[in-house]
């Protein structure tokens, strides 16, 4: 199976992914801390999982549906009291298309 | 630990007049203001609610119409479980301001049972880590108090801390992902019950893995504990991982002894890599329940032993970067100045404040999820997963309980953690991340002492044994007393 070549490059793009951005300093030692771990997590290679089905949950649970009953619901000026940033009964955020 | 009546004792005094709850709710209140100046086990302490809380209480008694399972008694929360109106922050700086417009379902149900809620404790960010030294920026480090140069353990640091410290009638709820209750208690040298996953429900509690999240309980005692688990525990139609199987009176239960209780020592976590002193002090308290009728067997978790580590935090990480992705200063919580795009303002947000932890969690979560390597890893993580539950099933035939030391060292000393890398760091988790992984039931219990701080036994029953691991609890509280 492919696994990742880790690079300065590489952590950088999965930063802008994640919505963080590092500091070079950062860059370099994540690279070696995340180094050390991802030799750890190759070491699962070793396992023989071709019979094994994958455990999403530990205990399987399925066909969960509760009775479809109206229900309390907060009122759109308590959602708002939470938020900074709000304008005329909506959440009020940063700009989608810059001039 | 310092010593404090039991629940029912308190109670007792509430129903006989001697007290009030009110007056009792004064006094760990203050307590607590006090002794956070020094030992910080509290993020927010939520003594307006409290006393208002106390107040209606009283009311109550004296109208003869008390009743609940935790009435009048004083509960903290670990600060990544949503209360109504009070600062929950899961020791978070993109968190802060927050006051939840609602109660996680433990706390409704811990409220609706007469407690009183008094305030959230101090943890690692979203629960990384294991030393409760990863707290957010802005926050601080819960100290032990046994030793105040050493941590509390982690990530529900503050939760055992205050269990240990308060000379006041208390109770915990707290949370484990990978071992955030068992370690903590047993670095401080109390109770800490961990749940089979879905016993009850994460409505409410800002998730860190949600196939690994479980909220437990945190006590000085067996039966405290064993009466906030039943209290909380049940089906919730808000979770829909929550299991439908009927809840035990498990503190009634408690005393009744399992007759020819078989226990599985597991060879791997008494061999290399824990501390010779810790796994003595275990085998001493294990021998003494041979003599109440208790029968020892060697079994073996290679597997568990081997892979435990890689393979739950691989899936630890993975789904923590999915869940803090929510995390934008956008509908609530931290934010900045409306400036720039949407990607350079959600950015600015996250980078400013998110700790170095979580930062590092979420890039190698997102790491092994990506296209193309999510099979690798995973993936494959969650095959090794289903290996991990089979040997332990196979274990349990020869065993109903299974037991290990449940750190591999004693609480260490600050200066120490520091020196430790993030890998050194996780490969301490070595025997409570197993039972995590495959969602069992394990308690701590303090088994004695190295030198003057705690050692904790680990206990680890089947799915859905509760009532049975909390006896078999019982049964070492008293012989270790």
């Amino acid at each position: 199976m492919p696994k990742l070549k880790l690079d300065e490059e590489l952590i950088l793009k999965v930063a802008k992914n994640s919505r963080l951005k590092l500091s070079e300093s950062e860059v370099k030692k994540f690279l070696s801390q995340m180094k050390e771990i991802l030799e750890v997590f190759d070491r699962l290679d070793e396992v023989d999982v071709s019979k094994a089905k994958p455990s999403f949950q530990p205990l399987p649970v399925k066909n969960v549906f509760r009775k479809d009953n109206a229900g309390e619901c907060i009122s759109q000026e308590e959602a708002l009291s939470l938020a900074k940033h709000s304008k005329n009964g909506y959440f009020k955020g940063p700009k989608v298309v810059l001039e | 630990m310092k010593k404090a009546l039991s629940i029912l004792e308190l109670q007792e005094k509430f129903t006989s007049g001697e007290l009030s709850v009110e007056e009792n709710t004064q006094k760990i209140i203050s307590e607590a203001k006090n002794s956070n100046k020094e030992f910080h086990h509290f993020n927010e302490i939520s003594w307006e609610k409290a006393l208002q809380k106390s107040k209606e209480l009283d009311k109550q008694l004296k109208a003869r119409k008390a009743s609940g399972k935790l009435f009048g008694i004083p509960v903290s929360v670990k600060d990544c479980l949503c209360v109504k109106g009070v600062e929950s922050t899961a020791g978070s700086a993109i968190l802060k301001t927050y006051k939840p417009l609602f109660n996680a379902t433990a706390v409704e149900r811990a409220e609706r049972e007469g407690a009183i809620i008094i305030g959230k404790t101090s943890q690692d960010e979203f629960g990384f880590g294991t030393f409760s030294t990863n707290v957010g920026k802005g926050f601080q480090i819960p100290l032990n108090p046994y030793d105040k140069k050493r941590s509390c353990g982690g990530s529900s640091g503050g939760s055992a801390g205050f269990a240990a410290l308060t000379e006041n009638t208390h109770a915990g709820i707290a949370e484990s992902t990978g071992g955030s209750i068992a370690c903590p208690a047993s670095f401080c040298g109390v109770f800490g019950f961990t749940p089979t996953y879905g016993r009850v429900s994460r409505y409410g509690l800002m998730d860190y893995a949600s196939s690994l999240d479980k909220i437990g309980s945190m006590a000085k005692n067996t039966q405290d504990a064993a009466l906030m688990l039943e209290s909380i525990a049940g089906i919730d139609e808000k979770d829909s991982t929550s299991l439908p199987n009927p809840v035990e009176e498990y503190s009634k239960l408690l005393e009744k002894q399992p007759k020819e209780l078989k226990i599985g020592i597991i060879k791997e976590f008494f061999s290399e890599g824990i501390d010779k002193k810790v796994s003595e002090t275990v085998w001493k308290a294990l021998k003494r329940l041979e003599s109440e009728g208790a029968k020892l067997e060697e079994i073996s978790l290679p597997l568990n032993a081997k892979y435990g580590i890689p393979a739950y935090y691989l899936v630890a990480m993975t789904e923590s970067s999915t869940n803090l992705a929510k995390y934008c200063g956008l509908r609530y919580g931290n934010a900045l100045n409306l400036e720039g795009s949407f990607d350079e303002y959600f950015t600015k947000v996250r980078t400013e404040f998110f700790g170095e932890e979580a930062k590092r969690r979420i890039i190698l979560g997102t790491f092994a999820r990506m296209s193309g390597f999510r099979d690798a890893y995973y993936l494959k993580a969650m095959k090794v997963r289903t290996l991990l539950i089979q040997e332990f099933q196979q274990a349990f035939k020869k065993a109903e309980i299974l037991a290990s030391p449940t750190m591999p060292i004693i609480a260490p000393e600050f200066s120490k953690i520091e020196k430790l890398s993030p890998l050194q760091n996780y490969a301490m988790d070595l025997c409570t991340v197993p039972a995590n992984l495959a969602g069992l039931p394990h308690a701590s219990i303090n088994a004695g002492f190295e030198g003057k701080m705690p050692v904790g036994l680990m206990l680890t029953g089947n799915y859905l044994q509760e009532l049975q691991l909390l006896q078999a609890s019982r049964m070492i509280e008293k012989a270790v007393q």
